[in-house]
């Protein structure tokens, strides 16, 4: 009896697999997909070589004065070398930079717990982190205690206090925001108005406006002879405008959770700041945290804004070194370093908050 | 066992400060009666600090002369005129430029939005890399780098970077023709806008009639042959009353034609692209949201891709766009304000800064600022709210 042998399968057509295959079906799939292709990829020709070869190939990274610079057609990254210093810890004095250093290598010491899963203590070590870390922070930077010298706030710039108004922002922003939210969600009639009017004030007039107002009102608002800082007044104004956006995330939180999570803690017989602190708001801020790492990093960016009040964050303190007369004509190398910091920062603080959207993702969302 | 029931106590009534109503109560005069303390300190110190410096309160300086000149100005100003024109004259320009930027970031947005969604390897790459490196990116860095890096340093005018004999681009700005508009234009005006009349009303003839007997009518050309043959027609019937003032190159600078400032181009092109970016973001998200099925069920029925995507798909996914759009619209409107880092003369840069500074009317001047701001965010807000309830109608 023969068996029957079916005939071996034939392999696809080459042009389906493979190298060749992928190209048909990603770039040319069509006479018009490879139009596009094509148009694309002469685009990318014209344009990323030659950033490569400025930024790279033709670049130079050695020396410490201009003269190393001429001659080459690429970015001269001497620029940025030699006034690194000042561009991350600003008009600081030399000596003491290590305050600074420390300040951030503790919070970094201290924020590695709470990404180790295994970690017991993270709601502790999160409430050390945004109530004593700040205090020891400024103690550090403004120096006066423990033996420190003062170091006046005019000094400060740089990454540094670009880092600083952030997180005050943040800091700030959160437990202010938190209240509106609950403010424009209460039953009085009286603070949800109130809560209402200052949430979309704050919303619909620009940060710049705001800036102002805290630099050139603030003053007259004020008893005569109180006297506070330009810092001082650009924080307080970042804060007040970033707590309305804040209240709007942490709204849509609270709205997502359903009605039964509320009637159940009332059932429990839980007054408000129970039912609230203990049922409702762990949820609810939990279901936010993506939209508070983005508003977080718009709080980031917005920080910029202090350049025009006249204060040295990161980007002030690279612009005003273009006015060195040593250093003329530097200023796409400033900006691209400016630039590629707050990428950095920017990008990573967005993919982490995707990634937390997707851990997150336990149900809630509808 | 009824008596049982009977005789338990009555719970007593809370005490008054335990009831939710009083409670509530006392909190809210509480809450307004510490604002209204907080609201009059302010209002003493302000005053007493006011009188202290000398400087009068009301709106009085807005009659006053200004004294200095602006960069660009859309209606007549210079030094004699008003504080008050400054106003109108830095108002116009933050509304011109906002127009503009949401007209060019809305087509930006929505080409990367699709782009980003393209089976085509590279356009999808493409456009991701464009999102993900100007939106993370401060505005007020990319509008410095336009105008610091990119435009200032650009050749002088007898330098200029000349296409085409038309287009001139130097560290003055960009040169371009500008109409001129001879007797009888006002014909082409009036055929455009009867033209768009008609259409409209050809729009809605047909959709009624299609409703009722199902018969299509193709009301899109005919309306784009309305809006352009009409207008050809009228032109070409007056003998083509337009004529375009060329720039030309003199001794020292331009003239004739009309000019976009550097300011005005960079900060263009800076909001543009930043807003852009997220557009194309809520343009992604938005069709992301339709789910295949929507397709898959358009198709069954016999629909062809272009009607799919025109009838199911896109008024299904601008239910999510536009809320997102309008924030982003918002958002454009209130960052022209970063102009006054770059000197593009806006409300900001005019008003709350020159005027500011030369009146010291901080109070009023702040205010009006903030006020117009304001009623820009809610008219644009109130608009899209009622768009967003029309398309929402959509839905059956």
């Amino acid at each position: 009896m023969t068996v029957h042998t079916p005939h071996p399968d034939l392999p696809p057509p080459t042009l389906s697999v493979g190298v060749l295959g992928w190209l048909r079906s990603n770039l040319f799939s069509s006479p018009l997909h490879t139009l596009l292709s094509l148009f694309a990829i002469y685009l990318v020709y014209l344009t990323v070589p030659p950033i490569i070869s400025w930024v790279f190939l033709d670049s130079t990274w050695v020396g410490d004065t201009r003269e190393a610079c001429s001659g080459t057609t690429g970015a001269c990254w001497v620029f940025v070398k030699v006034r690194m210093n000042q561009f991350m810890y600003g008009f600081f004095p030399e000596s003491e930079y290590w305050r600074i250093n420390l300040a951030f290598g503790l919070l970094i010491v201290l924020a590695i717990p709470l990404f180790i899963k295994k970690f017991q203590h993270k709601g502790k070590l999160a409430i050390f982190i945004l109530v004593f870390y700040p205090i020891i922070t400024f103690q550090l930077f403004s120096g006066g205690n423990f033996g420190l010298t003062p170091v006046e706030t005019s000094k400060w710039g740089g990454l540094s206090l670009t880092l600083i108004l952030a997180g005050v922002g943040i800091v700030a922003s959160l437990p202010i925001g938190i209240v509106l939210a609950l403010g424009r969600r209460s039953e009085m009639p009286i603070v949800r108005s109130v809560c209402v009017v200052f949430i979309e004030f704050w919303r619909g007039v620009p940060l710049i406006t705001v800036l102002f107002m805290s630099s050139v009102m603030l003053p007259l608002f004020l008893p005569e002879g109180t006297n506070f800082d330009k810092l001082l007044r650009a924080m307080i104004g970042i804060a007040l405008f970033q707590s309305a956006y804040m209240a709007e995330v942490v709204r849509g939180g609270l709205a997502a959770i359903p009605k039964g999570q509320y009637e159940a803690a009332e059932a429990l017989g839980l007054s408000y700041w129970k039912s609230m602190g203990l049922i409702i708001l762990p949820q609810a801020l939990k279901l936010v945290i993506p939209g508070i790492v983005n508003t977080f990093i718009a709080l980031f960016k917005d920080t910029t804004l202090v350049l025009i009040i006249g204060l040295f964050d990161l980007l002030a303190i690279i612009q005003q070194a273009f006015a060195d007369p040593d250093w003329l004509g530097f200023s796409i190398e400033g900006y691209v370093f400016a630039a590629s910091i707050f990428w950095i920062f920017c990008f990573s603080m967005s993919r982490y908050s995707m990634a937390l959207e997707k851990k997150l993702h336990t149900g809630h969302a509808r | 066992m009824a008596d049982e029931l009977r005789n338990v106590p009555v719970p007593a009534k809370p005490a008054l400060w335990r009831r939710p109503a009083v409670r509530s109560l006392v909190f809210q005069i509480l809450l307004v009666a510490g604002i209204g303390f907080f609201g009059y300190t302010i209002f003493q110190n302000t005053l007493h600090n006011l009188e202290q410096r000398g400087i009068s309160t009301g709106f009085g300086f807005l009659e006053n002369e200004a004294g200095f000149g602006i960069l660009m100005t859309l209606i007549p100003f210079d030094e004699t005129y008003t504080y008050g024109r400054t106003f109108l004259v830095g108002l116009l320009n933050t509304l011109l430029v906002a127009s503009l930027g949401i007209f060019f970031a809305t087509i930006i947005g929505f080409i990367m939005g699709v782009a980003r969604l393209s089976r085509n390897w590279i356009i999808s790459r493409l456009a991701t890399i464009y999102i993900e490196v100007f939106r993370n990116i401060p505005l007020l860095l990319q509008i410095m780098f336009w105008y610091f890096a990119v435009l200032r340093p650009l050749p002088g005018p007898r330098q200029s970077l000349i296409f085409n004999d038309t287009l001139f681009l130097s560290n003055r700005g960009l040169y371009m023709p500008s109409p001129v508009y001879e007797q009888g234009f006002w014909l082409v005006v009036v055929a455009l806008a009867v033209a768009i009349v008609a259409s409209i009303m050809i729009i809605r003839w047909a959709h009624k009639r299609q409703e009722a007997t199902g018969e299509q009518f193709h009301s899109v050309y005919a309306s784009i042959g309305l809006i352009v043959g009409l207008p050809l027609l009228a032109f070409f019937m007056m003998g083509m009353p337009l004529s375009w003032d060329f720039p030309v190159l003199q001794r020292f600078n331009m003239a004739g034609g009309m000019v976009v400032i550097p300011e005005l181009a960079a900060l263009l092109v800076a909001l543009s692209i930043y807003t852009g970016a997220f557009i194309a973001e809520a343009v992604r998200s938005g069709i992301l949201a339709v789910s295949h099925g929507q397709t898959e069920a358009a198709r069954a029925l016999g629909l062809r891709p272009g009607p799919t995507l025109r009838l199911v798909i896109i008024p299904q996914a601008l239910r999510v766009i536009i809320p997102q759009l309008t924030s982003q619209y918002l958002n454009l409107t209130k960052n022209s304000s970063l102009a006054t880092a770059i000197g593009y003369p806006d409300l900001v840069a005019v008003f709350a800064g020159t005027t500011l500074n030369q009146t010291g009317q901080a109070v009023e001047v702040i205010a009006m600022t903030m006020a117009v701001y304001l009623a820009i965010s809610l008219t644009i807000s109130l608009f899209m709210n009622w768009y967003n309830k029309r398309i929402q109608l959509v839905e059956r």
